[in-house]
């Protein structure tokens, strides 16, 4: 089919182009795969497992009792999934706030390098391209309680590590692991958002202000505040969800007294357990966690933030 | 390796072009590596012995994995015609009433005979429903078997204990000698359902389970259990007893490396450790508590089985009785037996491999076997319990919260025996 769209002429006053369709339904033809995509792959099942978190099943589908909201209460009352919250909230934290930092840090230090740069970026960045679950098994090499040389540095300070044994040694290296994965991804965005910013600015600036460091926090990070901000949903996000291949690794198949964090736990149920209703109900609380985290993000963070 | 890859072809096209005229089932199995390939292998000597029926094994990568796919495939009417489900995924499968034919109402259909008896003790009950009748065809069985450094026991100058009041008696002198006494590897498996059924013990009511979901609650604040768990903790304090965390292979690792003396591990892990281990070993037979009355019985098997999913044609159906039929006979269960280190499911097959001398070269590879052939006790046939992989989950987490220091024996069993019950009552309502 021949594309019909016609581009009319830019109306006075407006500076935008509008684009018009010959037929009311071209546009919705347009959209129809991606919105297929959407529907099939999120749509559709988060609506059956918000049904499905209303009832007790039989894993393999022959009776299904509609139980109202006993799935949500069971979730809600038991300490350990309350454990598994805090636990996430913490690590979420945790791993936002240290790859931000880190990767704005080690931005901050190869903009300002000249020579070689590329060598600095290539070797940021290559990390990226590793794999969430190869990214945890390299990690669980430097972890690992027989072999592992981070365990080894560790015993030299007087720190015996125990990781897949003591909760918090698994945590500290979960978290380390996971943060050193997503440092690469928010260095290529700090870095382009910071070759972004007009040279006359930070000339002006530099003019007004000796010190590099005031000159930062008061100039050049409220510059970078979009690419901050989208950094910081995408890492949330990332530490909520994409570490699950990190944890997955770690934890070999067995969580046993070892911190996980939600994800992981909808998985467990439902995966391995096959509990598909109390499953469903985790991650029904995940979707509403997921979803007043971004509201408030937008709410709260976004109007202070100055697109330019 | 090109070997190995070559009859995978070759048994690819033996399936492509037998599968003309045959009939076509599905295998789906959760094994990896070595032991998938030998899959492989199994299917291919099947489809060679005969051509009404072509057989495809598919690996859909962990146990877990694989009884997740199995399920998903069901509700949706793709389910393959073998379903391979690990031990502690069978009252999953066998609880949900029409969703496998039983194995020996399959086999008896073909007009074949069925001889439970010809099933060695410890694998006769295990897949089984109450009555007896095989629910699931024992497939991949292994006992729980503890392993011996020989040079670690020469420099003690001691024998392996039968009994673990005789290794309170040998652990100092191991440690002594530089060897961390004991460690094993899955503490759900070895010191919890098996501590049951090597003391024969009862581990949760309804007949451990198999006689009913309804208001079935496990067992697991006996006062034996909490015993051997304070006497392991109290050994870990000792140093005579060490605990990698819930990981196999973490466990399995120091004694490979000559650091540890005993190590429980599977009878499966023999073909392993004869690669692995940096010392001469042997094996015998898990431990027991000499005080407990009654103890010393059978251990049950671990492992996984064969289902037949329902929902089939007769025609397919035949072909997977067929093949039951084929994998118990004694030639292909003493090859499974050798390739993999499983242990053999039948009397003849083990018969069969004895006569041959396998034992005498590999004397080791015999313990699993004898141990699943010892008399059966009361509680020594195996647990039906409904989602047990998530008690397992619940164990593992207080175990290791034990050895870390975080809780009191005590309070762990307590722990899982109030998060157990209530799965259990919540399988209950699923099953009911």
């Amino acid at each position: 089919m021949a594309m019909q769209a016609s581009v009319t002429r830019p109306l006075e006053g407006s500076t935008m182009k509008r684009v018009q369709f010959s037929s009311p339904l071209l546009p919705y033809l347009f959209l129809a795969p991606q919105l297929a995509v959407i529907v099939i792959f999120f749509y559709w099942p988060s609506v059956r497992a918000i049904q499905s978190s209303f009832y007790l099943e039989d894993p393999f589908g022959f009776g299904s009792t509609f139980v109202g909201l006993d799935n949500y209460l069971g979730v809600l009352a038991n300490p350990e999934y309350l454990a598994i919250a805090r636990f996430t909230a913490i690590f979420t934290a945790l791993v936002t706030f240290f790859s931000l930092a880190l990767g704005l840090l080690l931005a901050v230090k190869a903009d300002a390098v000249i020579r070689g740069n590329a060598t600095y970026k290539t070797l940021l960045i290559s990390v990226y391209a590793i794999a969430p679950p190869v990214a945890g098994l390299i990690g669980m090499m430097f972890f690992d309680q027989h072999i592992g040389p981070f365990v080894k540095i560790a015993a030299f300070f007087g720190w015996e590590m125990k990781v897949g044994l003591s909760y918090f040694d698994t945590a500290f290296a979960m978290v380390v692991i996971a943060v050193w994965k997503q440092i690469p991804y928010n260095f290529i965005f700090f870095l382009s958002g910071l070759q972004g910013l007009p040279a006359s600015v930070r000339e002006a600036a530099a003019i007004d202000c000796r010190s590099g460091i005031k000159r930062f926090w008061t100039v050049i990070f409220p510059l970078l505040a979009p690419t901050a901000f989208f950094l910081l949903i995408i890492n949330v996000t990332y530490a909520l969800f994409d570490t699950f291949g990190v944890i997955d690794v770690m934890v070999k198949d067995k969580a046993a007294n070892n911190p996980i964090t939600l994800v992981y736990k909808v998985y467990m149920d439902g995966f391995r357990g096959n509990d598909i209703g109390g499953s469903s109900a985790q991650s029904v609380i995940l979707m509403i966690v997921v979803f007043v985290l971004t509201v408030l993000q937008f709410r709260f963070i976004e109007r202070r933030i100055h697109y330019t | 390796m090109i070997k190995q890859f070559s009859l995978a072809a070759v048994s690819i096209a033996m399936t492509a072009t037998s599968s003309l005229a045959a009939t076509n089932i599905t295998w789906w199995h959760g094994m990896a590596g070595r032991n998938g390939e030998v899959i492989n292998e199994v299917a291919q000597k099947f489809n060679a012995a005969q051509s009404a029926c072509a057989l495809t094994p598919v690996s859909k990568g962990t146990y877990e994995e694989a009884l997740a796919s199995g399920i998903a495939a069901f509700r949706s009417g793709e389910q393959p015609n073998i379903l391979q489900v690990f031990d502690a995924g069978a009252a999953t499968i066998i609880n949900a009433k029409g969703a496998v034919v039983p194995a020996e109402d399959l086999i008896k259909e073909a007009g074949y005979d069925f001889d439970r008896n010809a099933f060695i003790e410890g694998v006769r009950y295990f897949y089984a429903d109450s009555d007896g009748k095989f629910v699931g065809m024992p497939f991949n069985s292994s006992a729980p078997i503890m392993y011996i450094n020989d040079e670690a026991l020469k420099k003690a100058g001691v024998e392996a204990p039968k009994t673990w009041e005789e290794f309170e008696q040998v652990a100092p002198k191991l440690k002594e000698a530089g060897y961390i006494p004991l460690v094993q590897a899955q503490l759900t498996w070895q010191f919890t359902e098996n501590f049951f059924s090597r003391n024969n013990i009862q581990f949760a009511t309804n007949n451990n389970g198999y006689d009913t979901v309804v208001d079935t609650k496990l067992k697991v604040t006996d006062p034996n259990l909490v015993m051997m768990f304070e006497k392991l903790k109290a050994w870990a304090d000792e140093g005579y007893f060490a605990y990698y965390g819930a990981g196999w292979a973490d466990n399995q690792k120091p004694f490979e490396e000559n650091k540890v003396a005993l190590w429980v591990g599977s009878s499966g892990s023999f073909g392993g450790l004869q690669k692995t281990a940096q010392m001469p070993f042997s094996a015998t037979f898990l431990p027991y508590w000499g005080s407990i009355a009654g103890a010393g019985t059978n251990s049950f098997i671990g492992g996984a089985a064969l289902f037949a999913m329902a929902g089939k044609p007769a025609e397919e159906n035949k072909c997977v009785a067929d093949f039951f039929q084929f994998l118990t006979s004694p030639e292909i269960q003493k090859f499974y037996h050798q390739a993999t280190g499983y242990v053999a499911i039948t009397k003849e097959a083990y018969e069969l491999a004895k006569s041959e001398g396998y034992y005498e070269k590999t004397p080791a590879a015999e313990v699993g076997i004898k141990q699943l052939m010892l008399p059966g006790g009361e509680w020594s046939k195996g647990y039906r319990l409904g989602f047990y992989p998530q008690i397992r989950e619940i164990m593992e987490r207080e175990y290791g919260r034990i050895f870390s220091g975080e809780t009191t024996v005590k309070d762990a069993f307590d722990t899982i025996e109030r998060e157990g019950n209530e799965l259990l009552a919540r399988f209950a309502k699923t099953a009911g």
